[in-house]
């Protein structure tokens, strides 16, 4: 890391001789050309990820998988989402790093070094279901602004770190304490560092769960650059965006938190339904919590052709925020008929859960698997598109997948 | 006798082919630093025009259109292309503006949000050039509430 870092820091100097001033603006530099490392154009072999994966936008760096490569009961890094609102911190020093709990509601701002983290708190493990609230906008008509994700910016990794609720009671808050807000090194697309690229958070009881950590660990190894390394507030069951990167500071608000991307439209869906493409006010929208029951069938891949009389295996995994999956079922017939399959517990709360099917088909032809799970509130995956809203938020309806029989 | 005369017209012939080239040489060197020294002829010309810039190859080659395709943007080459660019691709990459499809006025809002929150400069007379740009290459598609699946890769599933 290190080394890595020196290297791009040498090119940067050196460019910096060459054209006898500081870079400050990227448009001085020729796009597709960066001297930072950490906008090296492949990102595969940059981030570690599978060639399968694709690229929504490499300014800031979005990537989706697709549903067959979540196939893992744990998703590894090379298959999982990446998903940025501003520019990887470029200088990360471990030995340094340091986490600030302060805000309006603290007892006593305090200070913790990644050593004393880990040693003053106990660590817990969870596999914990991050979805981007964003996931599905492709579908969404009229169009929906921002990153078109399909199904891929979903994952379900193991996360260690020490719970957020520890932390905070070492610290101590007053009765006025509602939400947290988190702040972190990532450096705006502007690179104005008044800026922050992202700054959300949750409300204090989401904050107190046993499952809400502050994590160092991602599936067992130090957390990879593009997912937060080398601290991360992980929040599952709720929009992947309250789960901070690069965590510096957690604020104890006394108000619902008002950093960047918690206001306006953004992480919000009206919060009343609304027609299509209609116009909604900024105080008519309310914030995201816990995402909607949402499956996907991640084997086989779309488009397998099998013998008539061969049985199809399909397998997947479902998830439901802060709920469980009460039942998961599947259509050939888009939806006429629906056949209960098996869904197994989760790991833990938060985790996503897996189903497995064996299925025979009537006759020839074309048909289309359709798989549909329930919470266990009853609520349902629509197979339309969920309400419109004007950011395309919240899209869970059925995930299919095409088959042929010959 | 004759002989004699024979070897000095020789002679003097051999002379003034050397002097010959001699002079035509010295004139070619003349000419080429001259040349070198002012390409554009401009002490008979007189000073070229300012606007007169000399295109640098390097530049065509960094702006590239390939298929109607702006290479390292990806953008569809069309009126306004340059414009777009430049305004455009400072902060994001084109790929975020490419996936995007709205219409003028939501453009318009786009840019406005951009404006107040991002640091994005008044865009003056290249706001309508952009926006034009924008709805006439990249207009929103109809979906309805589900579309049927698309560009599927069909495979043999032998199991």
């Amino acid at each position: 890391m290190k080394r890595r870092l020196f290297l791009s820091r040498a090119a940067l100097s050196s460019l910096t001789a060459l054209i006898g001033t500081d870079i400050v603006f990227g448009s001085m530099i020729p796009k597709g050309y960066s001297p930072l490392l950490l906008q090296d154009p492949d990102p595969f072999t940059l981030f570690k990820k599978d060639k399968g994966m694709e690229v929504l936008n490499d300014k800031p760096w979005n990537i989706e998988a697709k549903a067959h490569l979540l196939d893992d009961d744990i998703t590894p890094n090379k298959f999982m989402f990446i998903r940025n609102n501003g520019l990887i911190p470029e200088d990360i020093d471990v030995s340094t790093w340091t986490l600030t709990i302060d805000g309006e509601a603290v007892k006593t701002k305090k200070t913790y070094t990644l050593a004393e983290l880990k040693s003053k708190f106990k660590s817990y493990t969870y596999q914990l279901t991050l979805e981007c609230g964003g996931n599905g906008r492709s579908e969404f008509d009229p169009p929906a602004k921002g990153n078109q994700w399909t199904v891929g910016a979903v994952s379900c990794a193991t996360w260690t770190g020490v719970r957020l609720r520890d932390v905070l009671e070492d610290a101590g808050y007053t009765d006025k304490a509602i939400y947290i807000g988190y702040h972190a090194a990532d450096v705006h697309l502007s690179r104005d560092p008044e800026k922050e690229p992202i700054s959300r958070g949750a409300p204090m009881a989401k904050a107190l769960q046993d499952e809400t950590l502050i994590a160092f660990k991602m599936n067992g190894q130090d957390i990879p650059l593009a997912h937060g390394y080398p601290l991360r507030l992980v929040a599952g069951g709720w929009p992947a965006s309250v789960s901070g990167k690069w965590l510096q500071r957690i604020s104890i608000r006394d108000r619902v938190h008002d950093g960047t991307k918690m206001t306006g439209d953004a992480y919000r869906v009206p919060c009343n339904p609304v027609a299509p493409g209609e116009k909604v006010k900024d105080e008519d929208m309310c914030i995201i919590e816990s995402m909607p029951v949402k499956s996907l069938i991640t084997y086989p891949r779309t488009g397998a052709m099998i013998k008539e009389g061969q049985k199809l295996n399909i397998r997947g995994h479902a998830w439901a925020g802060e709920l469980e999956v009460a039942k998961m079922e599947y259509s050939i017939d888009f939806g006429a008929t629906w056949q209960n399959c098996p869904i197994a517990k989760p790991k833990n709360r938060l985790a996503w859960q897996n189903f497995t099917a064996s299925i025979s088909f009537p006759k020839k032809g074309y048909y289309e698997v359709w798989a549909r799970a329930t919470d266990a509130n009853g609520n349902s995956q629509p197979m339309l598109l969920p309400g419109w809203n004007p950011k395309g938020y919240l899209n869970n309806a059925s995930h299919r997948i095409a088959i042929k029989v010959t | 006798m004759e002989e004699h005369d024979k070897f000095k017209s020789q002679v003097k012939s051999i002379y003034r082919l050397l002097s010959t080239l001699m002079v035509l040489f010295a004139v070619t060197a003349l000419t080429i630093i001259y040349l070198v020294s002012d390409p554009t002829l401009s002490f008979f010309t007189g000073p070229a025009p300012v606007e007169e810039y000399v295109a640098v190859p390097s530049e065509e080659d960094f702006d590239k259109i390939e298929n109607g395709i702006h290479v390292r943007t990806g953008f569809k080459d069309a009126e306004g292309l340059m414009t777009v660019v430049n305004n455009c691709t400072n902060c994001h990459s084109a790929q975020l503006v490419i996936q995007n499809r709205m219409n003028e006025e939501r453009w318009k809002a786009t840019i406005q949000w951009m404006q107040e929150t991002q640091n994005l400069w008044d865009l003056g007379k290249n706001e309508e050039i952009i926006v034009n740009y924008l709805v006439t290459n990249y207009p929103p598609q109809k979906k309805g509430r589900r579309e049927i699946l698309r560009n599927i890769s069909w495979y043999d599933l032998t199991e």
